[in-house]
């Protein structure tokens, strides 16, 4: 088990890091996504992984350790803040700057019908 | 009194000159002046047990654990240099009431003033080396301010720099060389260290020690070849110059050498690199000064040479030679203040300071020439003044090192003579000129009686050395040295025909004819080519600066994927470095039995993953496959025991898909192919690399038994807190002040949000915003019944289960934050329904309302505990019974979860709900509806709600 959450956290890093690269802000929008999947689920597993044994006191078995999953539950909405501001700041720099290159040239150019989608 | 008092006045003082300006010059002048002379007589009443041998002591403690406290003494050595810092400043104080002119602000240049002597009093009595190197810095500030307190002009700003970097960039060695200092001798106080000499000089970082201090002693007392700062930095005020670059500035780093001399002095590489110094700085300084037709230029090589020698006297490193230096110091303090106002009076009175536009001013100014004399025949050293003991000292004591030491000794000694000579004879003799820039007459009493006063000092000490000066020498040299007893020396004028006596003739004869020639030396001296040192510096210093723009350029030149890729590849070179370079130490944790479930969970999340990296430019299609990944994720979290965090990132996963889809309505639906194959590989083998890092973390930790905090939240929940829930628990009350920071985050996101749309529609963005609509494709059906009638029926439903999750949040999975993200998903669906306009208009209360109200109510949660006497955001708790309910419970953490619950709210919807109203802007021929849906039955006929446009 412990592996395949290795693997996973490890997918996840390599493919939101490769989409992080991308030259548009729309796929490193996704990339700050899956980012913050593996972020979120390494915190969470720092807790150490346990079946059946959730951090409620009056289950009678083992609870596994509640402060990363506290930690990790208020890393999950404030993904979506920072998420939801670079979605805005892509659009602002898309409708005031005509593209949505990530690296803009010094000069913005104008938008053609092709860049605008449909 | 006490010697932190001392040090303190100067800068309490500092508030006083803009007081007092209000009541007048005199009154600013005279303040400042009362204070310096009430530290000066704090100093003085230390004066009997200084001579005694005592040390003075003052201790507090500020940061002892990082041996850093607020310890100040005062032997011999520190009570001369406060004596000269305070007697000259005050001196200085009262000349500069006179000098500076009416526009000049005299309030900023006491204040300055006052900064500085407050440093340098730090400088000289500081214990802890740690102390001292604070007020060393503020020395380079405040004569930062001091040097460049003529605003105005270019020189003064770029002298005032240069004096700085050179100074600054010292300081910071300096720092590194008394931290190593301190470390070998395990403590940072003064007076431990100079016990320590036999362990300082054996450690292996002796030399790096050396070095660092050196380098810092030689910046601040312009030791070649860090000597050029001082002549540029004359542009400031004369009163500046004289008090900073005669008397004490400057004279902190022979003050450091002096200090450290018992630990430091005495090995070869002390010898060579001090004395070395000292010889070139004392022979160069002196040879450029005989050709500088600036005064004050004159006299700042001057005092070059004489801090060369008095540093080549220390490195020298025998206790007579330490004498000698302690001697010189005094001497030269008095006789070059002397000069510097003295050149200041020229300056001020004819207007000009150009050696060449002067001559014949003697029966112009006679007490300006009567002055200036004494004290420039002192520096020549010549009989019967001050400086011709302690250069007679010198020579004697160059003769006995070596015949270089003699021979170049000899040459400084007749430079001196010359350029002392010249300026007395150049500037007050020869004919009388009427073309002087301005009539010069001698100045007003207050403008001369510091001069004066100095002048008197300089004969006194040069006819009774004995009685002026010999208890205070031999007191400072004690202290110097460490030494009990000092070797036999005598202060006197005449000590017979010895060869410093000879070398002191053949000085002064050849000075003399050097002078008479001075014309044609001088034209000579201007075709010679010469390395010019402003120049140098500059180019220097531009090209570091060069050197750093290209190279931040290189890894950071704006592009955002260029520098990411640097960052991680570098990030996972690191890494790999260090983990290939240890041992790894396999965890004996066992694994968890991979399950059926746990590798159908695997594969749902490894397909969509590894799919994106291929599929990501259909953005439609990346959108649904990253879906997939945070629902599985939030399954996975389910399975692991985290019932909380899969409830969080299921409702999250719902706003952010909402969101990014909303998003993609304006943007591109493709991403075009642009990168090369070379750069997509690049980026997949940084990306692997990453990757393979944080996986195989993963896995090493995951393989190792927890050793953490975990154990005491599970076993105080509910006692300290009163919930079964530990996470929320943790989240409201343990780590309250945390989750109140988070809120606050959010909160922060949402408004900026609001206010990035607010601008953009403004912008020309807007207006492109507003051309986009023609591109779209329209829906037949924009508000579909089915979904209308589906989401009323939902929305009580949904919030009955919100607020079920949020009262029962303390005790099992739910809680503030969930319950805001479902009571946000369930509003959400009414705005997809009817549209923005039709909910907004039922909408009572502002998303951003909801923001402040949420914070407020939690702070305000927080706040309450202090009126029970409790820290910030503590809880208490209790059980209440309302019929029919069962018993539950009621604790003050859940006032705070209101707050959490409204700001997830407030924010979520703040954002979502902006998005909307930029997709209304895009689209201004679509109607705006008020029903809930496009069809509305009007009476029993059913007609459209919107026209067609």
């Amino acid at each position: 088990m412990e592996l395949l959450v290795a693997i996973i956290i490890g997918s996840l890093t390599a493919v939101g890091t490769y989409l992080m690269l991308r030259m548009r802000t729309f796929p490193v929008i996704v990339g700050l996504s899956l980012l913050a999947y593996a972020v979120n689920f390494f915190l969470f597993a720092s807790g150490r992984l346990m079946l059946n044994s959730p951090p409620l006191l009056y289950v009678d078995s083992p609870h596994t350790d509640a402060l990363p999953q506290a930690l990790t539950l208020t890393a999950i909405v404030i993904a979506f803040g920072m998420t939801a501001v670079a979605v805005i700041m892509a659009l602002t720099a898309y409708l005031n700057g005509g593209t949505d290159k990530l690296d803009m040239e010094n000069e913005a150019p104008e938008v053609t019908p092709e860049e605008r989608g449909q | 009194m006490s010697l932190a008092l001392i040090a303190a006045l100067p800068f309490l003082g500092a508030l006083l000159p803009g007081l007092m300006l209000r009541a007048g010059r005199n009154a600013c002048a005279t303040a400042t002046g009362a204070v310096t002379l009430l530290a000066l007589l704090g100093l003085l009443s230390h004066l009997p047990a200084v001579l005694n041998g005592e040390v003075v002591q003052a201790r507090f403690e500020w940061l002892p654990a990082l041996g850093l406290n607020v310890n100040f003494f005062l032997d011999g050595l520190g009570f001369m240099f406060a004596g000269l810092i305070l007697g000259i400043g005050l001196l200085i104080i009262i000349y500069a009431r006179f000098y500076l002119y009416k526009s000049d602000p005299m309030d900023q240049f006491y204040t300055y003033l006052l900064l500085f002597q407050g440093a340098m009093v730090g400088v000289v009595l500081s214990d802890n080396i740690l102390l001292l190197l604070i007020f060393w810095e503020l020395t380079s500030l405040s004569s930062f301010l001091l040097i460049g307190y003529w605003k105005h002009l270019p020189e003064g700003r770029q002298g005032a720099r240069m004096a700085l970097t050179v100074t600054g960039m010292g300081g910071l060695a300096l720092i590194g060389g008394m931290l190593i200092l301190g470390n070998i001798a395990g403590s940072y106080d003064l007076t431990v260290i100079l016990e320590n000499r036999e362990v300082i000089q054996e450690s292996d970082l002796y030399v790096p020690a050396l070095l660092l201090i050196l380098l810092g002693a030689f910046t601040k007392s312009a030791q070649f070849p860090f000597h050029f700062w001082l002549p540029h930095a004359m542009a400031a005020p004369t009163p500046v110059s004289a008090y900073l670059h005669s008397a004490t500035m400057v004279k902190a780093g022979l003050f450091l050498m002096a200090r450290l001399w018992p630990v430091l002095s005495g090995t070869d590489l002390w010898f060579y690199l001090v004395a070395g110094a000292g010889l070139i700085t004392m022979t160069l300084g002196a040879v450029i000064a005989l050709f500088k037709d600036d005064l004050k230029g004159l006299l700042a090589f001057s005092t070059v040479s004489h801090l060369g020698l008095i540093t080549m006297l220390l490195g020298l490193g025998t206790e007579i030679a330490a004498v000698v230096a302690v001697f010189h110091i005094i001497n030269h303090a008095t006789f070059k203040a002397a000069l510097f106002m003295t050149a200041g009076i020229v300056d001020h009175e004819a207007k000009t300071r150009d050696i060449k536009r002067l001559g014949g001013l003697r029966f112009l100014m006679p007490v300006t020439f009567t002055i200036g004399t004494i004290a420039a025949f002192s520096m020549a050293g010549l009989p019967p003044f001050n400086g011709f003991l302690s250069k007679e000292m010198m020579l004697h004591e160059a003769a006995h090192t070596s015949t270089l030491f003699m021979v170049m000794a000899t040459i400084a000694a007749t430079f001196s003579v010359a350029y002392s000579l010249r300026f007395v004879f150049h500037v007050f003799f020869g004919p009388k000129r009427d073309d002087y820039p301005a009539k010069p007459h001698d100045p007003g009493f207050g403008m001369w009686v510091a001069p004066a006063f100095l002048a008197v000092l300089v004969i006194l000490i040069g006819l009774f050395p004995k009685t002026m000066a010999g208890a205070l020498v031999e007191t400072v040299s004690k202290a110097v040295t460490q030494a009990d007893e000092l070797p036999y020396y005598s202060l006197a004028l005449w000590h017979g025909v010895n060869a410093a006596l000879i070398m002191s003739m053949i000085a002064v004869a050849t000075g003399a004819v050097l002078l008479l020639l001075h014309k044609g030396l001088d034209r000579a001296w201007i075709a010679a080519p010469r390395p010019e040192a402003k120049a140098i510096f500059d180019a220097l210093l531009g090209g570091i600066t060069r050197f750093f723009t290209w190279f931040t350029d290189l890894l950071h030149d704006g592009a955002m994927s260029r520098y990411l890729a640097i960052f991680t590849a570098a990030c996972v070179v690191i890494v790999a470095g260090a983990f290939f370079s240890a041992d790894y130490l396999q965890g004996a944790r066992p694994m968890l039995p991979m399950t059926n479930a746990s590798i159908i969970g695997f594969v749902l999340i490894m397909v969509p993953t590894t799919a994106l990296a291929f599929l990501h430019r259909n953005r439609y299609l990346s959108l649904v496959l990253m879906g997939v990944v945070g629902l599985i994720l939030s399954v996975a979290f389910a399975y692991l025991s985290a019932p909380d965090l899969a409830l969080t990132q299921l409702s999250v996963e719902v706003v952010t898909v909402i969101l990014l889809l909303l998003a993609l309505y304006f943007l591109p639906k493709e991403t075009p192919k642009e990168s090369s194959p070379a750069r997509r590989t690049r980026d997949a083998v940084i990306g692997a690399g990453a990757g393979l890092g944080i996986g195989a973390l993963m896995y090493a930790l995951l393989r190792r038994e927890p050793d953490n905090i975990g154990w005491y939240f599970l076993e105080n929940s509910y006692t300290g807190g009163g919930g079964n829930n530990v996470v929320n628990v943790i989240l409201v009350d343990f780590r309250g002040f945390d989750t109140f920071g988070e809120i606050i985050v959010l909160g922060i996101a949402g408004i900026s949000i609001f206010a990035m749309v607010a601008a953009l529609m403004r912008s020309a963005g807007g207006k492109r915003l507003r051309e986009m609509a023609k591109d779209h494709v329209k829906i037949g059906d924009r508000h579909p019944l089915m979904m209308v009638v589906a989401t009323r029926a939902v929305l009580p439903i949904a919030i009955v289960v919100g607020a079920f999750i949020f009262l029962r949040g303390h005790s099992q999975p739910g809680g503030g934050f969930i319950a805001g993200l479902v009571v946000a998903v369930a509003v959400l669906m009414q705005y997809m329904a009817s549209g923005l306009e039709w909910a907004q208009s039922r909408q009572r209360f502002a998303y951003h309302g909801m923001i402040a109200v949420g914070i407020l109510t939690a702070a305000a949660t927080g706040i309450a505990s202090w009126f029970f006497g409790y820290p910030f955001l503590k809880s208490t708790f209790g059980y209440v019974t309302i019929p029919p309910l069962s018993k539950f419970e009621l604790a003050s953490a859940m006032a705070f979860d209101v707050g959490v619950f409204l700001t997830v709210l407030g924010a979520v919807m703040l954002a979502l709900a902006e998005l909307s109203r930029m997709g209304v802007a895009a689209d201004p021929d679509q109607p705006v509806n008020t029903d809930p849906m496009d069809i509305v039955t009007d009476g029993g006929a059913i007609r459209s709600a919107t026209k067609d446009s």
